[in-house]
């Protein structure tokens, strides 16, 4: 027997937790190298937010001389932290799509008789979700930036506003991770995921300012994570941003993407009672 | 080896499975005892539905029994699961190989989930597609291989980190005929290094060519155990099978057909298969491809 070696324990010399972090990223690597050999995703991945921006501009433009609207910015400075924002959520709420494919093809089944962190299984996916966002970001602010978006808040305020869609991102990509694990169909994920986007979306300061709409969706959007995330992120993009705004809810959007990933990972549990 | 521990590598009892589907409940397994020796190639054989998998998933830690207990490679399946993970390799029903990455880069993942570093999962990579005859193949995109391919593929990733237990659930399900005997004659190998494997089936010739130990299950009972040898010799003698050119009008064949002046066309004498065991202890014949079917 003296073929059969002891298998490490960890990645040598780390600890158990950076051995998480490693083995999060060989998840991420995996997805990433994945949707770099799909030149359609990637395709769709870039143009996706190129259309929205240019396709809400000119669909809202007037938007801005209804009296009221206070905007001292032109629309585009205004819609830009919306369609980042929406880009996070329709982008990041297809995640669960991979774990239903891995499902089927038995790769979940094969992770979760290895000693691989459960953890690692969601933060992997995530994470390559977020650096696909990271350079949707980048591309929605250079051709803002190129139609004539001023962006006063600077590099600093775009990657605060970076951080809120991001966030965002990563709680719609748990949830339905979450939910093709204890659905573990298509259409369920499909379904959830088309039924939350849009009423998430409008209830929200993502194209019109609240003060313009009906108190109900005020109300909503209060409660309304996207609108955090819009609102926080617009607020970055200003010339002085106001800080104490702008932080509780960038928290708030952290500690709802921390609960959803835990709660992601503990799905695994139900998975595996139900097989 | 695991000899300060003083346990076989698999070592199962009484382990109970049910699943609630809607108002019912189904009892997957009802009680399996099972044992594998160091080096020794269990076989567990059984249609489909009988609780193969069901036992396969619950000793390598991927479904948590309602009752009784395994210890896997010295470790508590239920317990200490992550112990039994980092020396178990599990080949599961289907190919579970990344379709979009190259054969390298399946292997590549799986090292570093066992914490291999680069050079031993280069190192322990090429000398597993050379075995299993897939260096040509290697950097290609595993969706471009044949099935028989991406099986061995499949393998060849449950063994990266050199697993003390190894678990090959149906392995040659859906393979040709080519590929099946291909498959058997790297299995065969695996155990010339003294690892111990756990082998599913429903085909009997499977079993009984790779097994050096069967357990027949049955309705998630096992139902009969020991060597394929032995379990044919518990039948007591050869089946002989007369064809008759006319049905006689009464019993006692052999000395009556002489007398009786019947003709008889061929005498076939047969060591009974797997498949008169199977038959014996479960009273069903052993129809895999019906089963199949269903």
């Amino acid at each position: 027997m003296t073929a059969i070696a002891r298998p490490a324990t960890t990645v040598r010399g780390l600890s158990p937790s950076q051995t998480a972090l490693a083995q999060t990223a060989y998840v991420a690597a995996r997805h990433l190298r994945f949707f770099l050999r799909q030149p359609w995703f990637v395709l769709m991945a870039l143009i996706q937010p190129v259309i929205w921006l240019l396709l809400f501009g000119q669909l809202f433009k007037s938007v801005t001389s209804i009296p009221g609207f206070a905007v001292s910015a032109s629309y585009l400075d205004y819609l830009v932290p919306g369609v980042l924002v929406m880009t996070a959520l329709f982008g990041c709420g297809w995640s669960g799509m991979s774990i239903i494919e891995d499902l089927d093809r038995g790769i979940v089944d094969r992770l979760l008789t290895t000693p691989i962190h459960r953890t690692a299984i969601i933060a992997g996916l995530n994470l390559y979700e977020l650096v696909s966002l990271g350079i949707q970001a980048a591309i929605i602010a250079g051709l803002a930036h190129l139609l004539g978006a001023k962006f006063e808040g600077g590099i600093l305020g775009y990657g605060a506003l970076t951080i809120c869609a991001m966030l965002v991102g990563a709680t719609v990509a748990a949830f339905s991770d979450a939910m093709a694990l204890l659905l573990r169909q298509r259409e369920s994920v499909i379904g959830i995921n088309t039924m939350l986007k849009l009423p998430l979306t409008f209830l929200s300061a993502a194209f019109m300012p609240l003060k313009l709409v009906p108190d109900w969706i005020t109300t909503v959007a209060t409660y309304n994570p996207v609108n955090w995330a819009v609102e926080a992120g617009r607020a970055a993009l200003a010339a002085n941003p106001d800080w104490p705004f702008i932080l509780p809810r960038i928290a708030a959007l952290l500690v709802l993407a921390l609960v959803t990933t835990a709660w992601a990972t503990r799905t695994f549990r139900a998975y595996q009672k139900a097989i | 080896m695991n000899d300060t521990k003083h346990t076989w590598p698999i070592e199962a009892e009484g382990l109970v499975k049910t699943y609630r589907a809607g108002k019912s409940v189904i009892r997957a397994i009802e009680g399996i005892d099972l044992a594998a020796a160091p080096g020794q190639v269990l076989g567990l054989l059984g249609p489909n539905g009988a609780g193969k998998s069901t036992t396969v998933k619950v000793l390598t830690t991927l479904s948590r029994p309602d009752a009784g207990h395994a210890i896997v490679a010295g470790h508590d399946a239920v317990r200490e699961p992550d112990r039994v993970r980092r020396a178990i390799g599990v080949v599961g029903q289907r190919a579970a190989v990344d379709l979009e990455a190259t054969g390298r880069e399946n292997l590549g993942l799986q090292g570093r989930l066992y914490g291999l570093d680069t050079r031993a999962i280069r190192d322990r990579s090429s000398e597993l597609l050379a075995r299993f005859s897939l260096t040509d193949a290697a950097d290609r995109i595993v969706k471009t291989w044949s099935g028989g391919m991406q099986r061995k593929l499949d393998v060849a990733v449950g063994l990266i980190h050199r697993p003390q237990v190894l678990f090959l659930d149906e392995p040659t399900t859906g393979l040709d005929p080519e590929a099946r005997a291909d498959l058997w004659a790297e299995i065969g190998r695996l155990t010339a290094d003294g690892r111990t494997v756990l082998l599913t089936t429903h085909y009997l010739d499977e079993a009984d060519r790779l097994a050096n130990q069967v357990a027949i299950i049955d309705r998630g009972r096992i139902v009969a155990r020991g060597t394929p040898e032995a379990l044919k010799a518990e039948l007591r003698g050869d089946a002989v099978v007369v064809e008759l050119q006319e049905l006689p009008t009464d019993g006692h064949a052999a000395a009556a057909l002489d007398a009786a002046g019947l003709g008889v066309a061929t005498v076939t004498v047969a060591r009974p298969s797997l498949d008169d065991v199977y038959f014996r202890h479960t009273g069903r014949t052993y129809r895999p491809q019906a089963q199949e079917a269903a």
